[in-house]
């Protein structure tokens, strides 16, 4: 069975990923299960989407515990523990990062054993693509990778899966998967199917009586504002709002009021100031602004204004 | 027939509009919302016949679709945890109007602490209302399901509601494939529903909660239903066996995977069963005799087919996906019922787990597998356990130390 993680941010696309690889597979006569897992978050929060193919019905379920590739459409997340991306990583999985970095850099600084691949999805999408939507190059250039999808077929895959979302689209996905497709020729068959737990020879789980504790220890309340202010969500941030002081006509209160996340503060002069720790980038305020005084800046392009 | 890639929830979809339901009273709740939304895409692009109509709660929302059945139309509806808790009160009273019709609950643990995977405490709170419940293992069970459901549900022998149950995430946003029947077979297997005489109008109006005083009308009303109840499993089999020979595709009351010379069984529920399957085939390469038995209907209760299957069985790991706090596990509770006085009963080996949708993986099936081995040598069942690890202990315990840091920091006593 091939088992397959996407790792990405909310917008990204890894649940249509999911499906393009998904599809495509079922397309070359698999069984499929694909699933993407996330929580209540918006946009910008860490999304997985797994993905199962094999030739008889696949009855595992569940989060990827032992995956044979995995594809992080965003770096930042590498780091990010909550965001798994590491997990179950053993020296046969390979790894594929859209990065800038090459492959072995990956490689060297997360001290992995197995083969680390690095694909510049930004130069290889070609136009209108970018790091905002990476969905369409995870899932073609995880089909070459498996060396189990022809190339007809993932487009096909692409046409059933858009479709229904205008022809310009559809165009222009097709154009980034096949592109990532074509790219990762030189790793076509690279990643193997992996072989079930047998059960004679498996790890114990580790299991444990769950102790009582009273309930001051184990009611789950939460503290104040405190909770939110350590949890730095301004990292799932993809595009930032970027306030232009000079068209702000300080009304003091619609950005800050219909902030989701109470992001942004008023200050003495009336004048908005967004906490960049704790903005998700949901670009409420840049819909709501009266004088269009906000922008929303791709947060790669905010951290280089930045440096 | 088409076979393609569906997710639980579009299955579920699929289902409603291959019955050719009528009205749709509708109320969002993740992870249900899919379904409705479905739906409403269908009727508002005009591709099928019916009403979608959203009401302002999940009480009028059943409200809804007990009345509407009662003037003797199909109708379906969808929901999930918080929303079927909110429902309680009416499904309750509905189930007592003995209108039929068919609702999906998408199984989500409840509050509190509140999320939004799953687990089957919420179904199990609707266990006693009168609804029948079906419990799907796969995305394709999920459509047959609602087919057979309403099947079932309308026949003159049983006329009560029914629930369809899938789990969240694990069956609702999972696409795997599934077959999807051809709409004049379908009819053909489920003819257009036959309200009995049900004609609730405006100008004719019914009161459906009738009062009764005393206690012997009650009785009788109420063990009325529960006679339907149980009729529903003859029902139930004629029903299957008609979609089998229909469909190709069989859905016994019971399924009993490699359970013939099984000395360990697995009792479970719901989608964590295909799991159960795959540790049961490895567990068999391993040379040991195992098998899985799920009941597809949880109400009415098979009884009889589960003892039947476990004849031979010598223990039974009882998986339950839900808690009936200060009790334990509900279906090693009913399991223990069924098997009360059989002759040389199996022992029955209780775990809690996948709450809130924590993964149960192969290696905890083995493991289970090993500690009921360990029982049978042993003639007796350990204290029923929770699955549950050091290493997520470990996790909590770091949370709880953050929580301290918090409390002193928001000047509350560490």
């Amino acid at each position: 069975m091939f088992r397959i993680r996407f790792h990405g941010r909310g917008g990204q696309g890894m649940k249509t990923a999911g499906q393009i690889l998904g599809s495509a597979f079922f397309l070359e006569g698999f069984e499929v299960q694909d699933a993407p897992r996330y929580g209540a978050e918006r946009r910008g929060a860490p999304i997985v989407a797994n993905v199962r193919a094999a030739h008889a019905p696949i009855h595992e379920r569940g989060a990827i515990a032992r995956p044979d590739l995995v594809v992080v459409a965003d770096e930042s997340l590498i780091p990010v523990p909550a965001a798994g991306v590491l997990a179950g990583i053993s020296a046969r999985t390979v790894l594929l990062v859209i990065s800038a970095e090459p492959g072995e850099v990956w490689k060297a600084r997360l001290n992995l054993g197995g083969p680390v691949i690095a694909m510049n999805a930004q130069a290889e999408a070609g136009e209108g693509g970018g790091l905002a939507y990476a969905g369409a190059a995870c899932a073609g250039a995880a089909a070459r990778l498996t060396g189990a999808i022809a190339r007809e077929r993932l487009a096909q895959a692409v046409h059933d899966e858009l479709g229904g979302r205008g022809e310009g689209a559809a165009r222009n996905t097709l154009a980034q998967a096949l592109a990532a497709f074509d790219a990762m020729k030189a790793h076509a068959g690279r990643v193997g199917e992996g072989a079930e737990i047998a059960a004679t020879r498996y790890t114990a789980p580790e299991w444990i009586e769950v102790p009582f504790d009273a309930a001051r220890v184990s009611a789950p309340d939460i503290r104040g504002g405190a909770t939110s202010e350590l949890a730095k969500t301004g990292v799932w941030r993809t595009l930032r709002p970027v306030i232009d002081y000079g068209r702000c006509n300080r009304c003091a209160w619609v950005c800050s009021t219909l902030c989701p996340d109470g992001a942004i503060r008023v200050d003495a002069e009336h004048a908005p100031r967004i906490d960049y720790d704790h903005c998700k980038g949901c670009m409420v305020c840049v819909a709501v602004c009266p004088p269009h005084a906000i922008a929303a800046v791709p947060e790669r392009e905010a951290k280089g204004i930045e440096a | 027939m088409t076979r393609t890639l569906l997710t639980g929830n579009g299955a579920a979809a699929w289902g409603v509009r291959l019955a050719e339901a009528d009205y749709v009273p509708a109320f969002p709740i993740t992870p249900q919302t899919e379904i409705i939304e479905t739906l409403a895409g269908w009727y508002e692009r005009g591709e099928v016949a019916g009403r979608l109509v959203t009401l302002e709660s999940e009480h009028s929302m059943v409200t809804a679709a007990g009345a509407a059945a009662a003037t003797g139309v199909r109708v379906f509806t969808a929901t999930s945890s918080q929303g079927l808790l909110y429902a309680m009160e009416m499904l309750y009273a509905v189930a007592g109007w003995r209108a039929p019709f068919v609702m999906v609950n998408v199984s989500r643990a409840v509050a509190s602490p509140i999320t939004l995977e799953s687990d089957h405490t919420d179904i199990l709170a609707a266990r006693d209302s009168g609804f029948l419940q079906f419990h799907c293992a796969t995305c394709q069970e999920v459509l047959d399901s609602v087919l057979i459901a309403y099947r079932v549900a309308e026949d003159a022998r049983v006329r009560l509601p029914a629930i369809v149950n899938e789990d969240g995430f694990t069956l609702s946003f999972t696409r795997e494939p599934v077959e999807v029947p051809d709409i004049g077979s379908v009819r053909a297997f489920l003819p257009a529903f036959d309200p009995q005489g049900m004609e609730f109008r405006a100008s004719r109006p019914v009161s459906q909660a009738v009062a009764v005083l005393g206690g012997s009308q009650y009785s009788y009303f109420r063990y009325e239903a529960h006679l339907a109840t149980l009729n529903a499993l003859a029902v139930y089999d004629e029903a299957a066996a008609a979609f089998a020979s229909r469909f190709g595709r069989r859905h016994p009351v019971v399924e009993a995977y490699r359970c013939e010379d099984a000395d360990i069984v697995f009792f479970l529920i719901g989608a964590v069963a295909t799991q159960a399957r795959d540790a049961v085939d490895r567990l068999r390469e391993a040379g040991r005799k195992v098998g899985v038995l799920r009941p597809r209907l949880l109400r009415p209760y098979p009884a009889a087919a589960l003892r039947r299957a476990l004849a031979g069985a010598r223990a039974v790991v009882v998986l339950d996906q839900n808690l009936s706090m200060g009790q334990g596990g509900v279906l090693h509770t009913e399991l223990a019922a069924a098997l009360y006085g059989a002759e040389r009963a199996p022992l029955l080996v209780s775990f809690i787990g996948g709450l809130g949708g924590r993964d149960v993986s192969a290696e905890e099936f083995y493991e289970m597998a090993a500690v009921a081995r360990r029982a049978i040598d042993a003639g007796v069942a350990p204290e029923p356990r929770l699955l549950f690890t050091a290493g997520e202990l470990r996790e909590i315990r770091k949370l709880q130390a953050i929580a301290v840091e918090e409390r002193k920091r928001t000047g509350g006593q560490a």
